[in-house]
């Protein structure tokens, strides 16, 4: 399945990690997530004294919705139709792209623009369209500097995070052709002020409009946008032919479930109480509307989903891509989007990878990870991440996965402790070798077998004899 | 002390889980361990057939012989009013992750939730169950403490540690920037992915030195053996020692990873 | 079967197999036809409880907080001059676009006879507008705008500058309120083409978590409550 995860491999992951540590100017723009996004999220929750209890709502919503998928799913589809639109259900990634390009083809589509779309870039949706002769215009600031870029988006809402502005200011220079060469370019305001001017362009001249959606309301047959720039709104109102391209489990049954998600998501992502733009669309423009689309479509996309309901990820479902669980990381904090070579980096993308590209391609997201917890404990939908993580290990080693020389020191491990006796034989000989070994330093520079550890931190040494066996002695020597 | 609490303290009986890293690398802290609680008030049991909670292999997916592990954890320690670690990882696992290691296993499910129940990471047992408000000792250094995660997120310790270092004499503690964040260790984290881990713990590092404190304590030894061979590779003059040591007093020995006489 | 129904039966019949149901089952259609026929509230934050005026000061504080500029008009002749006001301070032609909103309509235009009115949808040539705003919701400063030849949905987003009007009594806590409001107007298990949610100006942090104003819709908000 294109898109998803180029490649996880352990050899990209570590390498994609590597040369992201070494990458100073992206450490720099990580310190950026942290500075903005923590604090901001964390003063959002402080002023909402009804967090923790809309997360727990939330959690209940969407838990009521996955349990109910196929009665909402219908019940949506029904809405759609009854306000004039078309449902279409893609089974997977080549159903939906085809299904796409058939609607752009018969609407004479040669230009299309797009909102942001997690899933539609999940599925390879822009390079099917241009293999079908349609130009796609990104629209979403960050979506277009990355589609100028040739690159895949770095964090799943504020995309060209890993980018300074003299980086963008090149591509601009590069890409926006007919603009004469001398132009400011050199503030954020002057690179915007001209992307909003490129982009103007492709909004007016689109025959069809793609959005994503942040959630489907059955209720009404309605699909929500979420955004500040207002891209995905001139995307869905002027182009005669709107698609919402959205996987399943982005429905949520009623108006009053979609308010309570609503005041979770913006605060959790980015750390506003609302963004400037939050859009319900509902089928095509009504009798009277002087603008709006003319036909309206909504591709469903199931694309590994219903394998994971009803299953031991099911909960990750759950979760609405407000990318709080990637903000808190402290890996994704090290290493950026890229390195985990997948769409869906940090936490979410550990879960949601292995799930939608198989475990094999994914194998390292979930292992590495210190289970430190911060982004269940962040997560507005209330997801056990870390757990999740832990279920793919156990897959993996249930499979002979894990590296041999790995597999073989933990079951030795394994082994020792489910022996107390050899267990502490084994200590009391290894203990005291190895604090004579590190000598009156009481630290290891290097040590055979340690240099995963070595290589970068010292390693303080066992002290002498282990506790059990000095604990022993004391008490004989307290009893005689 | 409380009246409540000085009732519940009479006949107490903890078993002390050791925990791995403790038995092998610094058996100090267990023998503080004893020290605070019996201080307090508690009967100190250190059953000798422990060994480890399990966690390496649960961590790594190793269901069965975690599974296994527990079981062993479960027989030796149900008998205890309290089992309590110097350790919020080993707490947190006992606590937070063994009812539902074990839920599908009849025979132990129960005795596992009943663990659970009675399991405590050693300062929030001494604060919230002992009712211990202030330790006569003193320890006169400018000190930072590091929350582990599991102490953090498992089992909501925060407060407690920082009750007991307030009544040390002499100690000022600065909190560091960042207090939340992992320092890098967690577990076999620290030697799979090991470029990952030293940028997290040299950023730990950093918000450490930056607090001017010549001490870091913690509650867990991992981190604490993390953070400290940190310091040294970078050559800061930080010391790291377990809170446990400073709260009983013992801590004329070299701390973590330092320079001690031989023999 | 045709191909789209195909794959329909196919997503569906996963869906079920995967929750281990028929999709017969009485209780669960009923749950569901339950929910959907009562849409029950969540908790309603505190803030969006409070009295009217006490609203209408959070509302005027988010806005402002959100990037907009707020103007409390006590006389329709106020929000007239409001209007001018807003195209002035930006250094405007004193020329708009706007609906058929029959309150906008029935303003007193005369109060400021120097502003020109254009009627319809946006135009892309057009760099301000007025709309009308049904209802907003005090909680984050929300303003509720609706699709129609009333306030046309380009108004919002292709003009530089864009003036919502508010009237007081239009003026709730909290969205669930705004939503009912909606359902009263429309009608129920339905909504407008489109309702915009609007809280601010547009903007974007995309490049260097730089907060600049006029990403692809206004770089001006301006709103004007009457009465």
């Amino acid at each position: 399945m294109a898109g998803a995860s180029e490649d996880a491999s352990p050899q990209t992951f570590k390498q994609g990690a590597a040369r992201a540590l070494a990458d100073a100017k992206l450490q720099r723009a990580l310190l950026n997530v942290k500075r903005g996004f923590i604090v901001k999220r964390a003063l959002a929750r402080s002023k909402l004294p009804e967090f923790d209890r809309l997360r727990d709502e939330a959690r209940a919503i969407k838990d009521h919705t996955l349990q109910h998928l196929d009665l909402y799913l219908e019940a949506y589809e029904r809405k759609v139709i009854e306000s004039g639109g078309q449902v279409h259900f893609a089974p997977t990634a080549g159903h939906a792209r085809d299904i796409v390009l058939r609607l752009c083809k018969g609407a004479g589509a040669k230009l299309v623009t797009k909102g942001k779309s997690m899933v539609s870039e999940e599925i390879g949706l822009n390079a099917h369209l241009e293999a079908g002769g349609i130009e796609v215009a990104e629209t979403d600031l960050g979506e277009h500097i990355i589609q100028i870029r040739g690159e895949a988006p770095s964090h799943i809402i504020a995309p060209v995070i890993h980018l300074n502005k003299e980086e963008i200011a090149e591509d601009f220079a590069r890409a926006h052709g007919g603009l004469p060469k001398e132009r400011p370019l050199g503030s954020v305001q002057d690179l915007v002020a001209e992307a909003r001017a490129v982009l103007r362009e492709k909004f007016i001249a689109a025959d069809v409009g793609i959005t994503g959606a942040n959630l489907l309301v059955a209720e009404t047959g309605s699909s929500i946008i979420v955004t500040n720039e207002g891209n995905g709104d001139l995307t869905e109102t002027l182009p005669r032919l709107h698609i919402v391209i959205a996987s399943i489990e982005k429905i949520v049954p009623t108006l009053e479930d979609a308010c309570t998600i609503l005041r979770l998501l913006a605060r959790s992502g980015t750390g506003q109480e609302i963004t400037s733009y939050t859009t319900f669309a509902t089928g095509p423009r009504r009798r009277g509307d002087p603008d709006g689309p003319r036909s309206y479509h909504v591709v469903l996309l199931d694309n590994g989903r219903s394998e994971m309901l009803g299953g031991d990820f099911q909960d990750m479902l759950r979760c609405i891509r407000c990318g709080a669980c990637l903000n808190h990381c402290p890996v994704y904090g090290t290493i950026g989007g890229h390195a985990y070579g997948s769409l869906y980096p940090g936490p979410m993308g550990a879960v949601l990878t292995p799930a939608l590209a198989g475990i094999d391609h994914a194998r390292d997201l979930p292992n590495a990870s210190s289970f430190c917890g911060r982004c269940e404990e962040v997560c507005p939908m209330a997801i056990p991440l870390p757990s999740l993580m832990r279920k793919w290990r156990e897959r993996d080693f249930e499979r002979g996965d894990p590296p041999l020389a790995q597999r073989f020191a933990l079951k030795l491990w394994a082994f020792a402790a489910k022996r107390p006796l050899l267990y502490h034989a084994l200590g009391r000989a290894v203990a005291p070798l190895l604090a004579r070994l590190a000598g009156a330093q009481g630290r290891f520079r290097s040590l055979p077998f340690a240099g995963a550890w070595t290589g970068t931190r010292d390693l303080p040494a066992p002290e002498g004899k282990t506790f059990h066996a000095l604990y022993a002695e004391r008490r004989r020597s307290r009893d005689r | 002390m409380t009246q409540a609490a000085s009732e519940t303290r009479d006949g107490l009986l903890v078993g002390l889980f050791v925990t791995c890293l403790v038995d092998l690398f610094r058996p100090s802290i267990g023998f503080a361990a004893i020290k605070l609680l019996e201080d307090a008030g508690a009967k100190v049991e250190v059953p000798a057939s422990q060994t480890c909670c399990g966690q390496p292999a649960y961590n790594s997916g190793d269901r069965a012989d975690a599974k296994t592990i527990a079981r062993q954890v479960v027989e030796t320690f149900e008998r205890f009013d309290y089992v309590v670690a110097p350790s919020g990882s080993c707490a947190g696992m006992l606590k937070a992750h063994y009812p539902e290691l074990l839920a599908d296993d009849p025979a132990f499910a129960s005795r596992a939730c009943a663990l659970a129940a009675k399991s405590f990471e050693l300062t929030s047992f001494l604060v919230e169950v002992l009712g211990v408000a202030e330790i006569e000792s003193s320890f006169a250094r400018e000190v930072t403490y590091h929350d582990s995660c599991s102490s953090l997120r498992e089992l909501e310790v925060r407060d407690a540690p920082r009750l007991l270092l307030a009544s040390i004499g002499g100690l000022r503690l600065s909190e560091m920037e960042e207090r939340e964040v992992c320092c890098g260790f967690g577990g076999t984290f620290s030697v799979k992915y090991p470029d990952i881990a030293n940028a997290i713990v040299e950023a730990k590092v950093r918000n450490i030195a930056r607090t001017g404190a010549t001490c870091v304590l913690s509650g867990d030894l991992g981190c604490l053996l993390h953070i400290a061979g940190k310091l040294a590779r970078e050559e800061l003059a930080i010391e790291c020692r377990h809170v446990a040591e400073v709260l009983a007093g013992m801590t004329e020995a070299p701390a973590i990873g330092q320079a001690r006489k031989m023999g | 079967m045709s191909a789209p129904d195909q794959g329909r039966a196919a997503v569906l019949s996963r869906v079920r197999a995967a929750l281990v149901v028929s999709g017969a089952e009485g209780t669960r259609a009923a749950a569901v036809e339950d929910r959907l026929r009562r849409h029950p509230r969540g908790t309603i934050p505190a803030r969006a409880l409070q009295s009217p005026e006490a609203c209408i000061e959070l509302l005027e504080a988010m806005l402002a907080s959100q990037g907009a500029k707020v103007t409390r008009a006590t006389t329709p002749e106020d929000a007239v001059r409001a209007v001018a006001w807003a195209l002035r301070a930006h250094d405007l032609p004193l020329c708009f676009r706007m609906g058929t909103d029959p309150v906008l309509g029935t303003l007193p235009w005369d109060a400021a006879p120097e502003l020109e009115r254009r009627f319809g949808a946006a135009e892309a040539e057009d760099r301000a507008a007025l709309s009308r705003a049904v209802a907003a919701a005090a909680e984050t400063g929300t303003l509720f705008l609706i699709s129609g030849a009333d306030n046309p949905t380009t108004l919002s987003f292709l003009p530089e500058a864009h003036t919502i009007l508010i009237r007081s009594s239009d003026i709730v806590g909290c969205y669930e309120e705004a939503f009912d409001l909606l359902r009263a107007l429309f009608g129920a298990g339905t909504l407008p083409r489109t309702v915009n949610m609007i809280s601010g100006p547009s903007r974007t942090a995309d490049i260097e978590q730089t907060i600049v104003r006029g990403a692809h819709g206004p770089k001006h908000l301006h709103v004007v409550i009457v009465g």
